[in-house]
């Protein structure tokens, strides 16, 4: 055999060798079960929370009808509410009308009285319900049978329900694809920091086993550098895939199969998409780093000091991005669009909020370019710093990195 | 510099390298060094802990870059594009502490292109053959260090190079898997493999190498066959008399050491005179010194390498050995 293998192949035996490594190991099964205990305690605290809620902000339904009308629902609400497992909506009478009187149920929700999540109007036999189209769609039901007793009918004929839904005004739109913006940014960054942060160790692990001089004689070092990349974020694919199953499952048989966030500006199909690009881009801007601080290091004590400004500048990043996505169009938002680290985030949270995609085009190819060349800059760095000599201790007293960082102190 | 000698002349290169220079925080680890390594030729770098052998063999591979200097490795200036064809074992052995022992070996195929399933079934060939068989499906951490040492070795060289580096790969075995290790060097050489070896212990150079370079100071000041490293001393003349003086005692070297032993002749230590042995018998017989004994001993590389590095670099080198055996 003579030549060499090409660096994706090179890459691809270290990420062949460490994918498996780590999909077999333990830590891979406590990753996994990482998230389970977030939801756990969300669990447990939501369901306080839920008890508190049910018991002080339960929706009500405001009612404004001729007061003959009104008294009539209220008693048909006493002789139903019972039999209704908590169905029926509790009732607040609004206004008691006068015959033709007209009511503006768009400005008595506008005006948040209460708790009131929608208005009744009308009379039993022409109900006419008005609020968030969800809320409305859900309390149709109940009105029916409520509006059929208030009329002494039988249970078989039920009146008509007129719905009038509120529109969601512009402001409200962007508020809530703000929220989507936000939301899957701070899951990018979890998911970034806890890879990046695994990245870090498995390289330590390397340089701890001693292989790392087996890899470096045989292979380009970019090759072993994007190889280790590659692995953790197959690793983390194969991670956000199982808890993406076992939450879609869940959320199915909890009846919802996606979170209750308002539709991206692109749209959820490429929207989820761009995710798992602009998360992979994230992580191997990020791992880069990692890469490299950690082959700078020689101890583990070193990898944690050199690590932790990288973790303060991941975190300030991670603010000017979330601050660029309340500025949109401003040169904040630029700067975070270009800036490597934030160009991720910043981009995703775009998504949400323009529909525009040729922006994303150009930010792929600028991360993809600095991936490439954040690699290639560690694995210099490595080469250069690392390989030093023989058995370390045993030439020569080395100075670790901290120390020849830090200024020879006069006698 | 001393040129390089012999087979370096008559047969094609595995390895040039000239004038190879590496500092390091301003330290000067390698200052200047030439080695021509034959091919086919089992070559020993020698010299003790802190020569610059470690930092020689890393520039050769390409895992570090030379200041100054020109390398060829297999006709290749840039080491990692014969990666294939080349095997290294590095001074500090690892290896995945998780994985099995023959799909390591198969690991360390893979990195020089050999097919994964091709290496796995080499691998436990392999093992069969060196008699670890039975610790195929073991894995790495389950080994004793020397069985772990084995084991990495095997992966050096089941891609089949046609050049095997080896950093020191006699520390840390026992006597017994020395010299099997020694068995396993030479046959790679029969196969036409080059081997070349970095020790700080004379007698496996000695037992081993076509060829030396022997290191000091991050210099080469010898770099040839170990025949002529020898020759660079004269051979050892041990004589033994019956008479103390006489005529014959102008025929000895001026450097002649005498001995005396009670009950015994008289011994002279000198070395041999450029003129030969014979003109020395016959002044001997002529001036009736009364022969008892008189054997020449031709120079071990052990003293070629006091002369040729000096006495502090053998010092150092012996300390080295010392301390392996201990330990």
């Amino acid at each position: 055999m003579t030549g060499r293998l090409s660096t994706l192949s090179a890459a691809f035996v270290v990420a062949r060798r460490d994918f498996t490594a780590i999909l077999m190991s333990r830590s891979f099964f406590l990753f996994l079960l990482g998230p389970l205990f977030p939801i756990l305690v969300g669990a447990m605290a939501g369901g306080v929370g839920q008890r508190v809620q049910q018991t002080t902000e339960r929706p009500e339904l405001g009612i404004a009808m001729e007061a003959k009308d009104v008294l009539a629902m209220k008693g048909a609400h006493a002789a139903l509410a019972g039999r209704m497992a908590g169905a029926a909506p509790d009732l607040v009478v609004l206004r008691e009308l006068e015959p033709d009187e007209e009511f503006d149920a768009y400005e008595a929700l506008a005006g948040r009285q209460r708790n009131i999540a929608a208005v009744l109007t009308g009379s039993p036999s022409e109900p006419q319900l008005t609020g968030s189209a969800d809320q409305i769609e859900r309390w149709r039901g109940p009105v029916s049978m409520l509006a059929a007793q208030a009329m002494g009918r039988e249970p078989e004929s039920y009146p008509d329900v007129a719905l009038a839904a509120t529109a969601t005004s512009n402001a409200q739109e962007r508020r809530g694809q703000l929220l989507t913006a936000q939301a899957s940014q701070t899951l990018l960054f979890l998911l970034t920091m806890l890879l990046a942060g695994m990245v870090l160790s498995n390289l330590v692990e390397e340089k701890a086993n001693k292989i790392i001089e087996v890899l470096a004689a045989a292979i380009p070092m970019d090759a072993v550098f994007f190889g280790k990349l590659f692995a953790m974020l197959g690793i983390s694919i194969v991670g956000v895939g199982v808890w993406a199953v076992a939450g879609g499952a869940m959320g199915l048989v909890a009846g919802q199969a996606l979170p209750d966030l308002p539709d991206p500006a692109v749209g959820w199909p490429l929207f989820l998409a761009m995710g798992v690009v602009y998360f992979a881009m994230a992580y191997l801007l990020l791992g880069s780093v990692f890469l490299a601080v950690g082959s700078m290091a020689t101890t583990v004590r070193e990898v944690q000091t050199l690590s932790m400004p990288v973790t303060m500048m991941q975190l300030v990043v991670f603010f000017l991005a979330s601050y660029a996505m309340t500025q949109p169009g401003s040169a904040v938002e630029l700067t975070a669009a270009i800036v490597p680290f934030s160009s991720p985030f910043a981009m995703l949270a775009r998504g949400a909020q323009d529909p525009a995609l040729w922006p994303h085009g150009l930010a792929f190819a600028w991360q993809a370019l600095c991936v490439i060349v954040f690699v290639r800059f560690g694995a210099r760095l490595f080469r250069k710093r690392v390989m030093k000599s023989g058995p370390t201790g045993a030439k020569r007293p080395r100075r670790g990195l901290i120390a020849r960082l830090r200024p020879a102190r006069a006698h | 510099m001393a040129g390089n000698a012999g087979l370096g002349d008559r047969k094609s290169l595995a390895i040039e390298a000239r004038g190879l220079v590496k500092r390091f925080d301003g330290f000067t680890a390698v200052d200047g060094i030439d080695i021509s390594v034959p091919e086919g030729a089992i070559y020993g770098i020698l010299g003790p802990n802190g020569a610059g052998k470690t930092t020689t063999l890393r520039m050769l591979l390409g895992i570090i870059d030379p200041d100054e200097g020109y390398r060829k490795v297999l006709g290749a200036e840039r080491p990692h594009e014969m990666a294939s064809a080349i095997g290294y074992l590095p001074e500090e052995r690892g290896l995945y502490p998780a994985m099995k022992s023959y799909e390591a070996i198969a690991f360390v195929g893979a990195l020089r292109g050999l097919p994964l399933a091709e290496g796995r079934r080499r691998g436990r060939e392999l093992l069969e053959e060196h008699g670890l068989g039975y610790a195929a499906d073991r894995q790495i951490r389950q080994l004793s260090k020397g069985m772990a040492q084995q084991v990495q070795i095997l992966g050096t060289i089941v891609h089949e190079p046609r050049l095997v580096v080896f950093d020191e790969p006699f520390s840390g075995l026992d006597a017994l898997n020395q010299g099997r290790l020694e068995r396993m060097m030479r046959g790679l050489a029969d196969r036409g493999a080059t081997v070349i070896f970095s020790t700080h212990v004379i007698a496996h150079a000695e037992r081993l190498c076509d060829e030396v370079a022997i290191i000091a100071g991050g210099k080469v000041p010898f770099a040839g066959p170990v025949d002529v490293a020898r020759d660079r001393i004269r051979p050892q003349v041990r004589l033994e008399t019956r008479a103390m003086e006489g005529a014959w005692r102008a025929a000895l070297p001026a450097d002649a050491r005498v001995e005396s032993k009670p009950g015994a002749g008289t011994f002279f230590y000198f070395s041999l005179p450029e003129t030969g042995v014979e003109p020395l018998l016959r002044a001997l017989i002529e001036g009736e010194a009364g022969i008892l004994s008189l054997s020449i001993e031709r120079a071990g590389l052990h003293d070629a390498f006091v002369a040729i590095a000096g006495e502090a670099a053998a010092k150092a080198l012996e300390e080295a050995t010392n301390v392996e055996q201990r330990a």
